[in-house]
């Protein structure tokens, strides 16, 4: 039993709209954190810049509200320089793939053991109201009054290219799924990106309406977990099967499918391409899969540093500035 | 038997090697550094390199040079133009001619000025000794010839023979101003230590060198000797500047008792620090070659906020990428150093090539107030105690440093006396107390410093939050009320106005000059070298060089005041002058102000401030 609470980590009043996402995912990280038990001076949060990055304000542990973009960076040298430290980067659709994309997919292929978070509400809500990398093509707002010509990232597949080893999804206003999700990273060793689904009310409302209810989720979302088949549904009746080179829904017990058909989900599975199809379902013909869709196990950057630097302290014969000196070709004057 | 040459001795002298990038004319000049200052001569060398790796064999634009000046006593510059001249192919000869004096002794390897190698070097006829209108002393020897012919038996492929054409020059070189081979022979035994065989090829041809210009008299009436008259005795090393940066930065760290953490992107002339840093795990250093420079400066932030001295290294255009990180360490109060090795801008300008054009940039190249305090280096073992010295100033100040070096003097060498750390002043951050435990918010200030205390996370009871909102000045929280901004603004400007900088020193007629020369960072060896010269002719020059030029020295004005005539000399378009002239009442100084990319040239210097003088 973790000896904290949600309460101990909390400090200050948001200022997030009300109904903002935001509100949600905060209430479930510190429940999440409680949970987990790392005393809060052992935490760093970090942040960009946007309203989600807002976030570290409202924690009681070490934290840091940095510049748009660069949170990821900034985490990779904290904890590089202090490993103890349990590192929560907190980014936006805006922050963590436009501005800051090039620090995103580094510190993924890296693999550095912090919890990258993403709170994806396809819009940029700070700056009022303009089109971000996730939103649709097509997209109508501010700044693309005649709609985006251009096609979105879509976060996993950035996670996945850039060779991640965790991704997991959860809608922010589902705190069990939330929190389940933000354990996981945690536990997960590496670079662990969470895309949590939110909701901005006053920029883009019913961005992921499909699934932001708990009604919606039954119809149009897959809870995976892994070792269990992929039966989704409110009565669980559907399931996915491998069809070609994709996909399939299927309805039980038509076509003689029984669940012994389903597919198990296996996110500790090295070859991520089954992963990242289920990553990739949409609406209305896939539902879309929350939960840790991909956990495998990797060094870190990190440990990976700190090995090497004992390895060859060991090896080498200097180990202070004297003898370092000493390495030198070096001549007398008498 | 062969008469006995003429031996004069010579107070100094500049030799330049000069032949194609793959010549090994850097290693052959720096052997002869090498033996001579082990000898307790006055060395300074400047490597003069191509920007492309490996231009076309025999090219002109392929030709890399090696100028090392030798002195009887202390040397403050790699020379202006040289005595020897050493040009190991036609191209060599073509480019580097310039640089050679009308005195100079000219060494050629007759078997690289062949047809082919005449026609790459552009040269119309067949003769360019006389195509150049050279009337120097020319030792025309076919070193290639003699090479293989010395490696006949040594079983070496024509390649690896051919790699030891630069000892044969360095031989030859050796024997004209009388060195000591067996101080040569020890270090090559060391550098190929695993390859014995190699080391004894390099060393018989450093001999066939040697003996062919005893033999020969290589066509010159006399030889040379550069005794040393002042000995500072101690133990020495040759090291170049971007070497003393990241030995500075390893000496701070463990003063500081702090990990050293550096961040980094490649870029020329700055990654040797990264190269150097990255090598020394012994001593805990952690590199991390980052994404991008912004990546670089960013992780370093990072670094420093979890305790770590940070330091991000790189060149002008990655300080573009930087500013931004760079202020966030200025709002957050964190202890960072960036190492700017100044190159040819703007943009990818002369990226081999040496200006002090950033300087405005270090200063001022933010948004918003961002003072932060920038320490120049004078050369390239002054880098060693300007990185400690920046290091020191950042850690105890709370406050990001930038560090000027730039190309001439990051590549340049010299003989540095080995320090003694012991001797070194003490580094003591401003870490939280006992006492502020539960009640700690982070910019409460020491009253007198104005510096607020560090709490590195990790400790129970100093949990704070940092970040570029602007903050209020006692609980910490975001605040953008107008008085508290302007509060904080002035209050980030005052501490950095309050660290301690050694007072301005002047050298030279200190009382009586009639004009006195001020100059910053790595043209320190040039304008003390053309100050040394005018003294020695009769007029009174004295010298003033900067060192810290944010904060700038208390006595600053006094001293910029005090002389009838001053000339700011820098190489750029007179940023130090603005900047000077900004921070001094009433101050107008005469300007030299040059952007070439190459070092100043002492006698340009003479000639221009004897104008000054005249005026």
């Amino acid at each position: 039993m973790s000896e904290y609470t949600a309460k101990d980590f909390k400090k200050g009043q948001p200022r997030w709209c009300p109904g903002c996402g935001d509100h949600f995912f905060l209430a479930s990280l510190h429940k999440a954190m409680a949970e987990l038990g790392v005393a809060p001076h052992d935490i760093a949060v970090i942040s960009g810049i946007g309203c989600s990055s807002r976030l570290p304000y409202y924690m009681n542990t070490y934290a840091m509200q940095t510049i748009h973009g660069r949170a990821a960076a900034i985490s990779t040298g904290f904890k590089v320089a202090n490993p103890n430290m349990t590192v929560w980067q907190i980014s936006g659709d805006g922050d963590g793939l436009a501005i800051g994309g090039n620090h995103f997919i580094h510190a993924v292929r890296r693999n550095i053991d912090i919890n990258m978070i993403l709170l994806n509400n396809r819009i940029y809500g700070l700056t009022k109201g303009q089109y971000s990398p996730t939103s649709p093509r097509g997209f109508v707002s501010k700044s693309s009054p005649y709609g985006t010509v251009e096609d979105p990232f879509r976060p996993a597949e950035l996670c996945f290219g850039a060779r991640g080893r965790f991704f997991a999804r959860a809608v922010a206003t589902d705190a069990p799924g939330t929190v389940e999700v933000l354990k996981a990273a945690a536990n997960h060793k590496g670079a662990a990106v969470c895309e949590i689904l939110q909701n901005c009310v006053i920029f883009n409302d019913g961005t992921h309406e499909s699934v932001y209810s708990k009604e919606g989720r039954a119809k149009n979302a897959i809870y995976l977990e892994h070792g269990k088949p992929m039966l989704f549904g409110e009565n669980k009746e559907f399931g996915l099967v491998q069809e070609g080179f994709g996909l399939k829904v299927v309805k039980l017990g038509e076509n003689g499918i029984t669940e012994k058909d389903i597919l198990v989900h296996d996110a500790h599975c090295q070859d991520n391409t089954l992963q990242l199809k289920l990553a990739l379902m949409e609406g209305p013909d896939f539902p879309i899969a929350l939960g840790v869709i991909r956990d495998v196990e990797a060094p870190t950057y990190n440990d990976a540093v700190h090995e090497q630097l004992d390895e060859v302290s060991a090896k080498k014969k200097y180990h202070n500035f004297q003898e370092l000196l000493l390495t030198n070709d070096i001549w007398e004057v008498k | 038997m062969v008469e006995q040459t003429k031996v004069t001795t010579l107070d100094k002298v500049v030799i330049r090697f000069s032949g194609d990038s793959g010549d090994g004319m850097q290693s052959a000049g720096n052997i002869f550094s090498t033996i001579s200052a082990t000898v307790g001569n006055g060395i300074s060398t400047f490597p003069d390199y191509p920007a492309d790796i490996r231009a076309p064999q025999g090219s002109l634009t392929g030709v890399s040079g090696f100028q090392v000046h030798i002195g009887s006593g202390k040397v403050f510059t790699p020379g202006d133009k040289c005595d020897v001249l050493v040009a190991m192919n036609a191209a060599a000869l073509k480019t580097q001619y310039k640089f050679a004096k009308s005195t100079a002794c000219i060494i050629i390897d007759t078997d690289c000025f062949q047809k082919a190698d005449l026609e790459k070097a552009a040269f119309k006829t067949d003769n360019p000794i006389e195509e150049m209108g050279i009337k120097q002393d020319v030792i025309a020897a076919p070193i290639t010839q003699m090479v293989k012919a010395c490696l006949a038996d040594s079983g070496m492929d024509n390649k690896s023979m051919l790699k030891c054409r630069n000892m044969f020059a360095l031989g030859l070189v050796c024997w004209l101003f009388n060195r000591d081979l067996a101080i040569a022979e020890n270090f090559l035994r060391e550098k190929f230590a695993k390859k014995p065989a190699i080391a004894e090829a390099n060393i018989k041809v450093i001999h066939a060198g040697y003996d062919y210009g005893h033999n020969t008299h290589a066509s010159v009436d006399h030889t040379y000797k550069i005794e040393t008259k002042v000995k500072v005795p101690g133990k020495y090393m040759d090291i170049s500047g971007n070497k003393a940066t990241a030995y500075g930065l390893i000496a701070a760290a463990e003063k500081a008792g702090l990990r050293l953490f550096l961040g980094s992107y490649p870029i020329t002339p700055a990654t040797d620090i990264l190269h150097e840093l990255s090598k020394h795990k012994s001593l805990g250093v952690t590199t991390v070659q980052c994404e991008d420079e912004i990546s670089g400066c960013a992780t370093a932030v990072g670094a420093s906020f979890a305790g770590a001295l940070a330091v991000t290294s790189t060149s002008g255009p990655g300080v573009c990428l930087k500013s931004e990180a760079m202020n966030l360490a200025v709002i957050t109060e964190l202890p960072l150093v960036v190492v700017n090795v100044q190159r040819g801008g703007p943009s990818t300008g002369l990226p081999t090539k040496s200006e002090q054009t950033d300087l405005l940039q270090a200063l001022f190249g933010r948004n918003g107030e961002s003072p932060m305090p920038v320490i120049a280096a004078t050369s390239p073992t002054h880098c060693f105690d300007a990185a400690y010295e920046a290091c020191k100033m950042a850690l105890e100040h709370m406050t990001p440093v930038v560090l000027l070096t730039d190309a001439f003097v990051a590549n340049g060498s010299g003989a540095w006396k080995l320090p003694d750390l012991a001797e070194y002043p003490a580094i003591n951050p401003p870490y939280v107390t006992p006492e502020m435990k539960g009640n700690y918010t982070p910019y409460q200030r020491n009253p007198e410093t104005g510096v607020r205390y560090w709490a590195i996370p990790g400790q129970e009871g100093y949990m704070h939050i940092l970040g570029g909102l602007e903050k209020d000045s006692n609980t910490g929280a975001i605040s953008t009320d107008p008085d508290n901004h302007d509060l904080m603004c002035r209050l980030r400007a005052e501490k950095v106005d309050k660290i301690p900088v050694a007072d301005l020193k002047v050298e030279g007629c200190v009382d009586d000059a009639d004009l006195l020369l001020v100059g910053f960072g790595g043209t320190y060896g040039h304008l003390y070298s053309a100050m040394e010269e005018m003294n020695q002719a009769g007029k009174k020059v004295a010298l003033a060089h900067f060192v810290n030029l944010n904060p700038l020295p208390k006595n600053t004005a006094e001293v910029l005041k005090k002389y009838k005539k001053v000339v700011v000399a820098e190489q750029n378009l007179g940023q130090f002058a603005g900047y000077l002239r900004m921070k001094v009442d009433g101050f107008v100084p005469y300007q030299y102000n040059e952007v070439k990319g190459q070092p100043f040239v002492v006698s340009d210097l003479v000639t221009a401030f004897t104008e000054i003088l005249n005026k």
